[in-house]
C-alpha cells in the first residue's frame, strides 16, 4: 500500500500547495470593496478541461492501487513456502502496440496544433490517424493475449499472468472509453455546420487523455517487464 | 476582459429552458430534482436495512419466542444491513442527496457544471441498487460474508450466498462506484469552477467544504473498493488466485494457490476508512452550519474548522490498518497505525471544541435542527471517546470480536451521521417543499431517537467489556462467561430498538403529511444568511436564480452582527451603513 499513501500523499501536498496555502490565508470575516468583490468568484478555466483532470486523478488512483497490488501479491507469491509467482515473458508485439501508441499520442498532439492553428483538413486527417492507431494498439493488445494464450495456455492460477490480464484488460478499458469521445469528436467534426472552434476543447481534452493513458501504458510495461 | 461567472455563461442558460414532464422530474438534468431521487431511493432501501435489523434483534432479543430468520438469513441481514447503511444510505444521501441540492444553491450558481453526467449518476445509483435487490432473489441469497467481504469465506461454499449473491453484490459496488464517480467529479469541478462573483473558497459555508473534501475522498478512496471488487470477482468466477489462498473447502481442494486474503483486507480499509470521513466531513459540516444559524452566532473559528477539514481528509488515508490490529500483521504496523489514529482525534477534537464554542453564550433556538445537532455533538462525543480506546491494539486485541465495537460503530457511524441527515431534513425541507415540517412530530421524533438510541447502545458497551462477541446468532448456555443478565440486557436492547424503529414512521408520516398540509415556509424561514435561503422562489425553479445570479460580499456567517438591524445578514447584502461589516477584529478566529 506504499505506493498508494505515497500517490495520495502527493496529490494532497499538491493540492494543499495549490489552493490553500495561497487561499486559506483569507479573512473572510473582514468585508472587501465592491471592486475587489467583482474580481472574485471561480477561475475561468473551462469545467470540462477541471473535469479531465479530476478524473485523470482518479484513475492514477486506480492504477497506482492495481500497481500496489501487483507488488503486493508478488511478494506473497515470492514468500518460502509460496513459490507460486512465475514471471510472464511478454510477448513482443507489445513493443509494437507500444510504438502504436505512441504513435497515436503524438498525432493527437498534431491534431491539437492543427486546431490551434485553425487547419481543418489536417486537424481531421491526424485526428482520425491517432484514433486508428489506437485502435491497432488496442488489435495488438488482443494479439498479445492470444499469444500469451498460446505459449502457455489460460491458466488463471498463475498469479503473474492473472496479473497481465487485469491490468492490460483496465488500461484498454480506458482506451476504449476515449475512442468513444474520439469518435463523437470526429462525427461532430464530419458535419458541416460545425466550426473548428466547437470541438477544439473535445480534442484538446483528447489530447491530454491520450497522452495520460500512454504514460500509464509505459509505466504498466515497464512493471510488466521489469518483474 | 470582465469576470463572467461560468453558470452565468449564454450556453448554460439553454440548460434550463422549460421542460416536458419527464425531462423535469424523471430524467431529470436539474440538481435539485436529482437531489430529491437520490433522497428517495437511498430512504426506501434504507428502511430495507431497518427492516433487517429489527429481524435481527428480534431474534437475538427473544431467541425461543421467534423463529422468523434462520443463522443464514442472520449473517445475510448483517451483511446487507451494513453494506446499505454505510453506502447505499449514508454516502448516496450525503453527496447524491444534499451534496446534489446544496453545492450549486450555496456556491449561488445555476446547477452543476455537467447536468448530463448529473443525471447519469442518479441513474447509475438506481441501478447499483437494484442489483443489490437482485442479490435477494438469486439462487441462495444474498451474501452473508459480513459487509467487509472478506475472503476467502466470501466465495466458499459454507457462507450464505458465496456464488450468486457476492456476485451481486461485487457488480452492484461496482456500479455504484461509476456512479459516484460521475457525481463526485461534478460535485469537486463545480464548487472549484461555478461559484458565483465574490464566493471565494474562504467565504463558503462549512457544509460546501465538508461535501467538498468528502467529494475528493470519495474519488481517490472508491478505486480501492473497485480493485477488489473486480480482483474478487476473477477469483469467484475464474477462478484467479489473487485473495484466495492454497484451501480445502468442504473436504476438497480447491484450485487456487496462493493469494493474500491479508491484500483484500488492505484494500477495502484503504477504502472503507476514508469511508468514515466520506460521511462524516458532510455532517461536521452540515453540523456547523445549524449551530451557527440557530444559535444566531458566528462559527467559531472558521478558518480553523476548514483546516480540520482538511487535516482529517488527508490524514484518513493513513489509518486504514487500525481496522486489522487482529488480521496478524507486523506489530510494528500496528504502533504506526495507533500513532496516525490518535493524531487525527486532534482535528476532531478542535472541532468539538469549536461547535461548542459557537453554542456557547449564542442565542440558542432550540429549534428541530439545533436539537439534532446538539444530540449529534453528544453522540459523537460518546462514539468517539471510545474510539480512542479501539485505536489502540493492546485494547483493541481482546475488544474487537465483541459488541464493544458494534456499539462504538453504530453511534460514531451509524446515530451521529444519522441524526445529521434528520436535523439537515429539518432545516431544508422548508426550502426543497415550500412547507415547514410538523413541529410537535418532529420533536417526539427527536427525543424517542436520540434517548432511544443511548437505551440500545449504552448496554451493548457494557456486554463488549464483558466479551460478549458479536456475530453470533444465538448464545449457547455452553458460553459460561455470559452472564444471564446478558439475555436480559438483549431483551431491552431489542425492545428499544423496536421503539425506536417504528418512531421513524412518524418521520416518514411528517415529511408526507407537511408536503401537502405544512405551514407554509416563506423564502428564508430561519433568517438564515447562507445563499441557498436568498432564491427569488421557493421552492427554487430551474436555473435558481432567476435572470442574475446572485453577487457574494461577505462570509456566511454574519450573525448577530452589532449595528446591524437585524440578527443577520444574507451572504448577497453589500456592505453599506444598514449592513455594517462585522466581526472586524477578527476575535471569533
Amino acid at each position: 500500500m506504499s505506493l498508494s499513501a505515497a500517490y495520495v500523499a502527493l496529490l494532497t501536498g499538491v493540492l494543499v500547495w495549490a489552493v490553500l496555502v495561497r487561499k486559506l490565508r483569507a479573512r473572510p470575516w473582514e468585508q472587501l470593496s465592491a471592486s475587489e468583490t467583482s474580481a472574485l468568484g471561480a477561475a475561468r478555466m473551462p469545467p470540462a478541461k477541471v473535469g479531465l483532470w479530476i478524473f485523470l486523478a482518479v484513475v492514477s488512483s486506480l492504477f497506482a492501487l492495481f500497481m500496489t497490488a501487483y507488488s503486493m501479491r508478488m511478494g506473497h507469491g515470492h514468500a518460502q513456502d509460496m513459490h507460486d509467482w512465475h514471471p510472464v515473458s511478454e510477448p513482443g508485439v507489445l513493443w509494437l502496440n507500444s510504438g502504436m501508441l505512441v504513435l497515436g499520442s503524438i498525432a493527437m498532439q498534431w491534431a491539437r496544433m492543427n486546431v490551434a492553428r485553425g487547419e481543418r483538413k489536417r486537424t481531421h486527417d491526424s485526428l482520425l490517424i491517432g484514433g486508428l492507431l489506437t485502435l491497432t494498439f488496442l488489435a495488438g493488445q488482443l494479439y498479445a493475449w492470444r499469444e500469451l494464450q498460446v505459449a502457455v495456455g489460460f491458466t488463471p492460477q498463475e498469479p503473474a499472468l492473472a496479473f497481465f490480464y487485469v491490468l492490460t484488460a483496465v488500461h484498454g478499458a480506458h482506451l476504449l472509453g476515449g475512442l468513444v469521445v474520439w469518435a463523437r469528436t470526429l462525427i461532430r467534426m464530419r458535419h458541416k455546420d460545425t466550426e473548428l472552434i466547437d470541438i477544439r476543447l473535445s480534442i484538446d481534452l483528447c489530447a491530454v487523455y491520450w497522452h495520460y493513458l500512454l504514460l500509464v501504458w509505459l509505466v504498466l510495461f515497464t512493471l510488466l517487464l521489469a518483474t | 476582459m470582465s469576470f463572467v461567472a461560468i453558470a452565468d455563461r449564454d450556453h448554460e442558460h439553454a440548460l434550463h429552458d422549460p421542460q416536458t414532464f419527464v425531462r423535469k422530474y424523471i430524467w431529470s438534468q436539474d440538481h435539485k430534482v436529482i437531489a430529491v431521487q437520490y433522497g428517495i431511493v437511498a430512504i426506501c432501501i434504507g428502511l430495507v436495512a431497518l427492516v433487517m435489523s429489527v429481524l435481527m434483534r428480534l431474534q437475538l432479543g427473544f431467541p425461543h419466542v421467534f423463529s422468523l430468520i434462520d443463522p443464514n438469513d442472520y449473517y445475510q441481514y448483517i451483511t446487507m444491513h451494513g453494506m446499505i447503511m454505510v453506502i447505499y444510505l449514508l454516502t448516496a444521501l450525503f453527496l447524491g442527496g444534499f451534496g446534489n441540492y446544496l453545492i450549486p444553491l450555496m456556491c449561488g450558481s445555476r446547477d452543476m457544471v455537467f447536468p448530463y453526467m448529473n443525471m447519469l449518476s442518479f441513474w447509475f445509483y438506481l441501478l447499483a441498487v437494484l442489483i443489490l435487490v437482485v442479490g435477494f432473489f438469486v439462487p441462495g441469497g444474498p451474501t452473508g460474508a459480513g459487509w467487509t467481504l472478506y475472503p476467502p469465506q466470501s466465495i466458499l461454499p459454507g457462507t450464505p450466498g458465496a456464488s450468486w449473491g457476492i456476485i451481486c453484490m461485487l457488480a452492484s459496488l461496482a456500479v455504484f462506484i461509476v456512479a459516484f464517480t460521475m457525481g463526485g467529479l461534478n460535485y469537486v469541478t463545480t464548487v472549484l469552477q461555478a461559484r458565483c462573483r465574490g464566493m471565494t473558497l474562504m467565504r463558503m459555508p462549512l457544509t460546501v467544504w465538508g461535501i467538498f473534501m468528502a467529494s475528493i475522498l470519495g474519488l481517490l478512496a472508491f478505486p480501492a473498493l473497485f480493485v477488489s471488487a473486480i480482483m474478487m470477482t476473477l477469483d469467484a468466477l475464474v477462478g484467479t488466485s489473487f485473495f484466495l489462498p492454497a484451501i480445502s473447502s468442504m473436504g476438497k481442494t480447491m484450485p487456487h494457490t496462493g493469494g493474500s486474503p491479508l491484500l483484500f483486507q488492505h484494500l477495502f480499509w484503504f477504502f472503507g476508512h476514508p469511508e468514515v470521513y466520506i460521511v462524516a466531513l458532510p455532517a461536521f459540516g452540515i453540523v456547523s452550519d445549524l449551530l451557527s444559524t440557530h444559535a444566531r452566532r458566528n462559527i467559531f473559528g472558521y478558518r480553523m474548522m476548514v483546516w480540520a477539514i482538511l487535516a482529517i481528509g488527508c490524514l484518513s488515508f493513513v489509518v486504514w490498518a487500525h481496522h486489522m490490529y487482529v488480521s496478524g500483521m507486523n506489530p510494528y504496523f500496528g504502533f504506526f497505525f495507533a500513532t496516525t489514529t490518535l493524531i487525527i482525534a486532534v482535528p476532531t477534537a478542535i472541532k468539538v471544541y469549536n461547535w461548542v464554542l459557537t453554542v456557547w453564550r449564542g442565542d440558542v433556538h432550540l429549534t428541530l435542527p439545533m436539537l439534532f445537532a446538539l444530540g449529534f455533538i453528544f453522540t459523537f462525543v460518546n462514539g468517539g471517546l471510545t474510539g480512542l480506546f479501539l485505536g489502540n491494539v493492546t485494547v483493541d486485541v481482546p475488544l474487537s470480536g465483541t459488541y464493544f465495537v458494534v456499539a462504538h460503530f453504530h453511534m460514531v457511524m451509524g446515530v451521529s451521521p444519522i441524526l445529521v441527515v434528520f436535523g439537515a431534513i429539518y432545516h431544508w425541507y422548508p426550502k426543497i417543499t415550500g412547507r415547514m415540517l410538523n413541529e410537535t412530530l418532529g420533536r417526539i421524533h427527536f427525543w424517542c431517537t436520540f434517548l432511544g438510541t443511548y437505551a440500545i447502545y449504552l448496554p451493548m458497551h457494557y456486554m463488549g467489556i464483558l466479551g460478549v462477541p458479536r456475530r453470533y446468532y444465538a448464545y449457547s448456555s455452553a458460553i459460561d462467561f455470559i452472564p444471564p443478565s446478558v439475555q436480559t440486557a438483549n431483551r431491552w436492547i431489542t425492545i428499544s430498538a423496536l421503539f425506536v424503529a417504528s418512531v421513524q414512521m412518524v418521520f416518514l408520516f411528517n415529511l408526507v403529511w407537511s408536503y401537502f398540509r405544512g405551514k407554509p415556509a416563506g423564502g428564508n424561514p430561519w433568517k438564515s444568511t447562507t445563499l441557498e435561503w436568498q432564491t427569488t422562489d421557493t421552492p427554487p425553479k430551474h436555473g435558481n436564480w432567476g435572470k442574475d445570479l446572485p453577487v457574494v460580499h461577505r462570509w456566511a456567517y454574519d450573525y448577530s452582527v452589532p449595528g446591524a438591524p437585524d440578527d443577520f445578514i444574507p451572504q448577497n447584502v453589500p456592505v453599506d451603513a444598514h449592513a455594517p461589516a462585522s466581526h472586524d477584529s477578527g476575535k471569533h478566529t
